[in-house]
């Protein structure tokens, strides 16, 4: 074999199809176009809701149109038109499921295909699914385990009518409707999504995980997430999400809030692997994104997120450290390729006394791909002895791309102790130089590099995706040194 | 009436009595300037730039904007705000006046004069048509402001191979003739080839009334020269400043400039850098040192376009009171500029509860073969130093104040005047409030 040199790993990259680009044909049950107040009121119903959820979108959908789009993230890309998209899409072979075996074998061959076959990861891995599918959940395995140990883990269509007084205690308590323009939007329309209560003093046996997709075209992901850990609890919890190949943009803004109380610990972790746009930077998922957590005393949120896909990414997981002692973590790799744009980070706000934060942040950028970290760091005047500590790096491949950094910074009490670093480099020739010389080709040596780069991130992802999320790493990455 | 109202109706005033000839660039450069802040008006705090700090407090005062009635200022009025202990070239100017009696000028190897006079003669026609104005941010609707009501200020011009003998320093007072009064300053410097000069800047209010300063300098580095400017910012409590620098870098030059703020109500510095060639190394250094309600914002920027330059950047703050301190650094490292090394650093301490520091270190880089880095720390003085110090004999306060300095030295020791070295030494020192027993 000859050199395999730089110009051909770039090649072989841009020519590389997006790997989970397929289109399962199932027959989907889709709204028309358009957003109006029938459309939330016709969404509503048919969800069977409560009348107080269908107020409560309603109100919603009052605040989303008095607002407008956000302009101050790092990004650019045409704005999708709220009237061009369809609200609500499941598939039609809906009925109530109890098993694996009564999924329809059509959509259980798109999962095997996403490379999370349910059925395998029920034997081998002992994690419990939620999968959302075009915004409607089609499966969640393991209820039946989860149900002995008190935890609820089911749709949030369903927690709606089986535990309304969770959903009303909580529901946009952390992400309020009026918080920004996709919180609003989502809080109208938002059609499935997953919800998860930890009882008192429990350990959650496995790992929960849900998994979305967006097959049908012309319509938009709206899934809510709500998650509960009660005094004492723990889980950790994971979100998968792709989606197939289109030439138009396809819009997902998820809400996502968490709640631990006290002596609580939420693990949140992310791989989202949306279909980033082809290598004109045509297509691909808007990602808009709202994710906060709130801890109460000795409570600890930690985020973890694998960012690979979407054309545009527009996230920032947040923790808010209310009680004392109170623990917050963001570890992020963010890689863009080509057209790709990602402008994400966190919010750490300092409350209680004691409190903590750590903010590990890798941005990686190939291509034309832009890649922003913006984060806020906020002591107020009465949180004392809080300590934060943040790391921001950036790796560049080729000249063509962009890494940027918007950290903020506001200390309003003396006894805080913050600690900010970023660093850009390249991938340096002498490491690639060393990996060669003992006999490691330009492509395997990048990919070595890249995954120590984000090491101290993958670290921090459970087992079984760790491994997943690295081979992501390199698939998205492989050989765009230019 | 509203200040911008003010401004904008008094501004065809200000050209006629000025005797404005209509014909000249000057006069077309005013009216485009004056029609931007028209149409951008003040910034307030929706603007992301400006973010931390608020000018409100600043535009409900009814300012005088053409002080004509100049006290008498003799030399013993103004000799504490000079370095006297050096030779230097002196500009004074007294509510935004010129005073010849005071100033000590010259026109032999370089031009250290003022700019109404190089506006005025045709024989720095071509400077002023080459320079003026050119890299001022014309999307600031303060710089553009200054640049409506430009008048007087410092003219420096230093042709190639010349290294000016001695400092020169450049100082405003404001005299409180009026009770609130708005001092619209604006410098140019042009520094050849092969040049080597150094400059002092300071904005000095000699009463009790207030004083806001809209202050722009503009400065031009060519080849290889060298450029030291200091600013020494330690006004009285009525004072604000709004100082805007603009430094435009040919290859190989090397331009620093360092910030003392100690004093005013509010400062707010604007430093922007633009490189225009390879190998320019730019040095951004600075001290805060603030209590009661002072309010310093660092807004500095450097503009890496061509490759295999270099930026270096020290910001060091000490609150205290109700003091407030913002520190926003902006790094561009453009798609050309490879081989860029950029460090950019702010530390600060928080000594009272009441004060606040919001610090906003960016970078944004489109090129791959860098190295670029920031670091942003806030903290508290080291228990066991403090204890340390104490088990040796030396009062706490003291104490504290040796390691405060001991915090701010490294930005003290890169001055490169010694006399300038001891006034800042002596000014920490008052600001600390204690006697640190040691003479530098």
């Amino acid at each position: 074999m000859g050199k395999f040199t730089e110009d051909d790993l770039k090649k072989e990259l841009e020519t590389k199809e997006y790997e989970y680009g397929f289109y399962t044909d199932i027959e989907s049950d889709k709204f028309p176009v358009g957003l109006n107040e029938d459309v939330v009121i016709a969404i509503s119903k048919k969800k069977n809701e409560p009348a107080w959820m269908t107020e409560w979108r309603l109100d919603a959908f009052r605040i989303w149109k008095e607002m407008t789009e956000p302009e101050w993230a790092n990004v650019r890309y045409t704005k999708p038109s709220f009237q061009d998209i369809s609200y609500y899409s499941a598939p039609k072979t809906k009925k109530k499921l109890d098993s694996l075996d009564e999924v329809d074998p059509e959509l259980l061959k798109t999962f095997e295909k996403l490379g999370i076959s349910i059925g395998e990861q029920k034997r081998l891995s002992n994690v419990a699914v939620d999968i959302v599918m075009d915004s409607v959940s089609v499966a969640t395995t393991f209820k039946k385990t989860l149900n002995e140990r008190g935890i609820i883990f089911c749709p949030i269509s369903e927690a709606i009518q089986n535990h309304p007084e969770l959903v009303k205690k909580y529901m946009g308590s952390i992400v309020p409707k009026t918080d920004n323009f996709y919180a609003a939007l989502n809080s109208a329309v938002f059609s499935d999504g997953s919800f998860c209560y930890i009882p008192k003093g429990v350990t959650c046996p496995m790992e929960l995980s849900t998994y979305f997709r967006i097959n049908e075209g012309g319509t938009g992901q709206f899934e809510r997430t709500l998650l509960i850990a009660d005094e004492g609890s723990y889980v950790s919890y994971l979100e998968g999400c792709t989606a197939p190949a289109r030439d138009e943009n396809q819009l997902h803004a998820a809400v996502v809030e968490l709640i631990a109380l006290d002596d609580a610990e939420i693990k949140y972790s992310t791989v989202q692997n949306w279909f980033p746009g082809d290598k004109e930077g045509k297509g691909g998922v808007y990602n808009f994104v709202t994710k906060r957590g709130l801890c109460e005393k000795n409570a600890k949120i930690s985020w973890t997120q694998v960012e690979t896909g979407s054309a545009i990414t527009w996230k920032y997981p947040s923790c808010i450290l209310k009680g004392d002692n109170s623990v917050g973590e963001f570890y992020s790799i963010a890689v863009t390729n080509n057209f790709q744009q990602a402008d994400t980070g966190t919010k750490m706000i300092h409350l209680g006394n004691n409190t903590k934060s750590t903010i590990i942040s890798k941005g990686i950028s190939a291509g034309h791909s832009h890649n922003s970290y913006r984060g806020l760091v906020q002591i107020s005047p009465r949180a004392n002895n809080a300590r934060n500590f943040s790391q921001c790096d950036s790796l560049l491949m080729g000249d063509k791309c962009g890494a940027h950094t918007f950290p903020y910074i506001e200390v309003k009490n003396k006894s805080a102790q913050i600690e900010h670093e970023a660093t850009t480099s390249k991938i340096g020739e002498d490491q690639l130089f060393y990996c060669n010389q003992r006999g490691i080709n330009t492509e395997k040596a990048i990919a070595l590099i890249v995954n120590g780069f984000g090491k101290e991130v993958l670290n921090k992802l459970p087992m079984e995706f760790a491994v997943e999320a690295q081979k992501l790493l390199e698939i998205s990455l492989e050989g765009s040194v230019g | 009436m509203e200040l911008k109202e003010k401004l904008v109706s008094s501004f065809l005033a200000f050209e006629n009595k000025g005797n404005i000839d209509l014909d000249s660039t000057v006069h077309a450069i005013r009216l485009k300037a004056i029609h931007n802040f028209e149409k951008e008006g003040f910034p307030t705090k929706r603007d992301e730039e400006w973010k931390y700090t608020s000018l409100n407090p600043l535009l409900k005062n009814d300012y005088s904007l053409f002080p004509n009635a100049e006290k008498s200022v003799g030399f013993k009025n103004v000799k504490d705000y000079l370095i006297n202990e050096i030779e230097s070239y002196t500009l004074i100017f007294i509510d935004g006046v010129f005073s010849s009696f005071l100033s000590e000028t010259t026109h032999e190897n370089c031009d250290v004069c003022v700019l109404s006079s190089a506006l005025a003669r045709p024989k720095y026609k071509m400077i002023i048509d080459n320079y003026f104005n050119t890299i001022a941010n014309k999307n600031s609707s303060l710089a553009e402001l200054n640049t409506a009501f430009v008048k007087e200020g410092a003219f420096i011009n230093i042709p190639k191979n010349t290294i000016v003998p001695k400092p020169i320093q450049i100082i405003n007072f404001s005299t409180g003739s009026e009770k609130e009064v708005l001092l619209q300053p604006r410098n140019l410097v042009v520094v050849g080839e092969n040049s080597y000069v150094q400059i002092i800047e300071r904005h000095q209010n000699l009463s009790k009334n207030t004083t806001l300063t809209n202050s722009v300098t503009e400065i031009f580095v060519h080849k290889r020269a060298i450029v030291d400017y200091y600013k020494i910012q330690n006004d009285t409590n009525e004072s604000s400043l709004i100082d805007s620098t603009f430094i435009s870098q040919k290859q190989q030059s090397v331009a620093s400039v360092n910030t003392f703020s100690f004093g005013g109500k509010i400062t707010r510095n604007n430093l922007e850098f633009y490189h225009e060639g390879e190998h320019i190394t730019s040095n951004l250094n600075g001290i805060s040192i603030l209590n009661e309600k002072q309010h310093v914002d660092n807004h500095t920027l450097v503009d890496h376009k061509s490759p295999n330059c270099e930026s270096h950047e020290l910001y060091k703050g000490i609150y205290a009171d109700k003091s407030v301190g913002v520190f926003n650094g902006k790094v561009i490292v453009r798609q050309a500029a490879q081989k860029t090394n950029a460090f950019q650093q702010n530390n600060s301490i928080l000594i009272d509860d009441g004060a606040t520091i919001n610090s906003k270190p960016q970078l944004e880089i489109f090129a791959d073969d860098v190295k670029c880095s920031h670091g942003c720390t806030i903290g508290q003085l080291d228990e066991s130093a403090l204890f340390y110090m104490q088990s040796r004999g030396i009062p706490v306060k003291e104490a504290k104040a040796l390691l405060l300095y001991a915090f701010g030295n490294d930005v003290v020791e890169k001055i490169k005047i010694p006399q300038l070295k001891t006034l800042i030494s002596k000014l920490i020192a008052k600001k600390l409030n204690v006697q640190l027993g040691f003479e530098l």
